[in-house]
């Protein structure tokens, strides 16, 4: 299947979604990656707030190159997944909703996937340059100190992604490189 | 003869060679890539070479990096031993010219200065430098910035004697496996066999530097590298890791003498974004 959705996510939009399935992402979403992940993980261990509630957002796993004068953003392509993995399952049991990388993810996350009724999308690794064109506005919003790797607020057009993991616990990759 | 170079002749080269080189794929790997879109019959994995097609271009009218992983810069120098350098020092005039391109180029800074207290150095420097003296007055520089999705699902096995080709073959075959679609397939598959531990390391990074598509001159070898792209293309891991028949563009192997107790075997990935592009002073 092929679908528009809209960012922020709702449950029930994510909840029909299915490994395999084209989606056309248009909305709000944010990025965050490994040095982030890290620091939150501290802040939510001192019992502090998060500086994004993560409540039916989704995060995209990726760390720009800089952009040039007149440009929104450079280069924009995911980052592998899995080293967010051991950080994964409590932002979703905190509300997040839907993440997007490249890669496989631990069963960790996947249960938490299915527990919370979320959802893992794929963008096309080493598509940087093609993806950054549906990105119409990035604002850095926390841990700007990180750089490339600060927390940055997106505001995206029909960006292209498909399902790898779904709220079944379907995992898109699981039957490829069996050969 | 001694024949002088200055060291800010490798800063300009350098420089220049970083940006070219995260723009526009070279020659042989953008032909590899429209070989992959022939051949490809998956239907995802169609979808997604069309992705990449249409993302080189992009990158070339738009001068904006191929990949957002510019990668950390990887840098050969085949020294000429006629060959004087002057004006300053050769290590620090390789990574000024990884920092004047990384910032000139609007590339992406992801080099941390220590491993483990991982604070951005904010400059892309230090390089990797990788230096031989060879015979004659030129020097041949390389430029690979190797990018971190396939870094990481890299390996290295000693294996023993008698685990042979057979466990050369099954190395390979377990290390593209296990990476999966987190390398960003299609891949280049860089093999190295024999010498010591840090010796496969080092043969495995240059076999990716190689043309894609050269094959090795030894024949046993050459026979090795079509065998294996036949079988790590039937896993049907597939561009993007989405199925299909073409896992990888090629499989390089180098190999060189090892001690009568071992064979090291080292496989190192990339993505399709093999960035490699050399001159010669």
């Amino acid at each position: 299947m092929e679908y528009r959705i809209t960012a922020p996510l709702d449950k029930d939009t994510a909840g029909k979604l299915r490994a395999g399935d084209y989606v056309w992402i248009s909305g709000t979403i944010y990025t965050a990656r490994d040095a982030a992940h890290k620091r939150m993980q501290e802040a939510l261990d001192r019992g502090e707030r998060l500086p994004v509630d993560w409540k039916d957002n989704i995060i995209y796993y990726m760390g720009p190159s800089p952009a040039r004068e007149g440009r929104v953003i450079g280069s924009a392509g995911p980052t592998t997944s899995s080293r967010m993995d051991p950080y994964t399952p409590r932002l979703l049991d905190m509300g997040l909703c839907g993440m997007i990388g490249k890669g496989k993810r631990s069963p960790e996350v996947l249960d938490a996937i299915v527990r919370n009724g979320a959802v893992y999308f794929a963008a096309v690794g080493g598509a940087g340059a093609l993806l950054s064109r549906q990105i119409k506005k990035a604002e850095v919003v926390a841990y700007g100190d990180l750089g490339t790797e600060a927390i940055r607020k997106l505001e995206v057009e029909d960006f292209p992604v498909i399902v790898v993991i779904d709220k079944e616990g379907n995992d898109l990759y699981k039957n490829n490189g069996k050969g | 003869m001694i024949r002088e170079i200055d060291v800010k002749e490798i800063t300009r080269q350098i420089r220049d060679m970083c940006i070219e080189v995260n723009y526009s794929l070279s020659e042989d790997m953008a032909c590899a890539m429209k070989e992959a879109a022939d051949k490809e019959r998956g239907p995802l994995g169609k979808k997604v070479l069309q992705q990449l097609k249409e993302n080189l271009e992009i990158a070339k009218e738009e001068q904006i990096p191929i990949c957002q992983d510019t990668g950390m810069a990887v840098i050969f120098l085949e020294i000429g031993q006629d060959v004087h350098f002057i004006g300053g020092d050769l290590g620090q005039a390789v990574d000024e010219g990884v920092r004047q391109g990384y910032a000139e180029g609007y590339l992406r800074k992801s080099v941390v200065g220590d491993p483990l207290l991982r604070e951005n150095t904010k400059d892309n420097t230090p390089a990797v430098l990788h230096t031989s003296i060879v015979p004659g007055d030129r020097v041949k520089i390389t430029v690979a910035p190797k990018g971190f999705g396939s870094e990481n699902m890299s390996r290295i096995a000693m294996l023993k004697p008698a685990q042979g080709v057979e466990g050369v073959k099954q190395v390979i075959l377990d290390t593209v496996r296990e990476a999966g679609p987190n390398a960003c397939p299609p891949l280049a598959v860089g093999v190295g066999i024999g010498g010591t531990f840090e010796k496969a390391a080092l043969l495995s990074k240059q076999a990716l530097t190689r043309p894609v598509g050269e094959p090795a001159k030894d024949a046993h070898i050459r026979a090795l590298e079509e065998e294996m792209l036949e079988k790590v293309n039937a896993l049907g891991i597939g561009p993007g890791g989405l199925g299909g028949n073409v896992t990888a563009l090629a499989v390089h192997i180098n190999a060189y003498a090892t001690h009568i107790a071992g064979l090291p075997v080292a496989v190192n990935l990339c993505c399709h974004v093999n960035r490699h592009v050399k001159r010669v002073l």
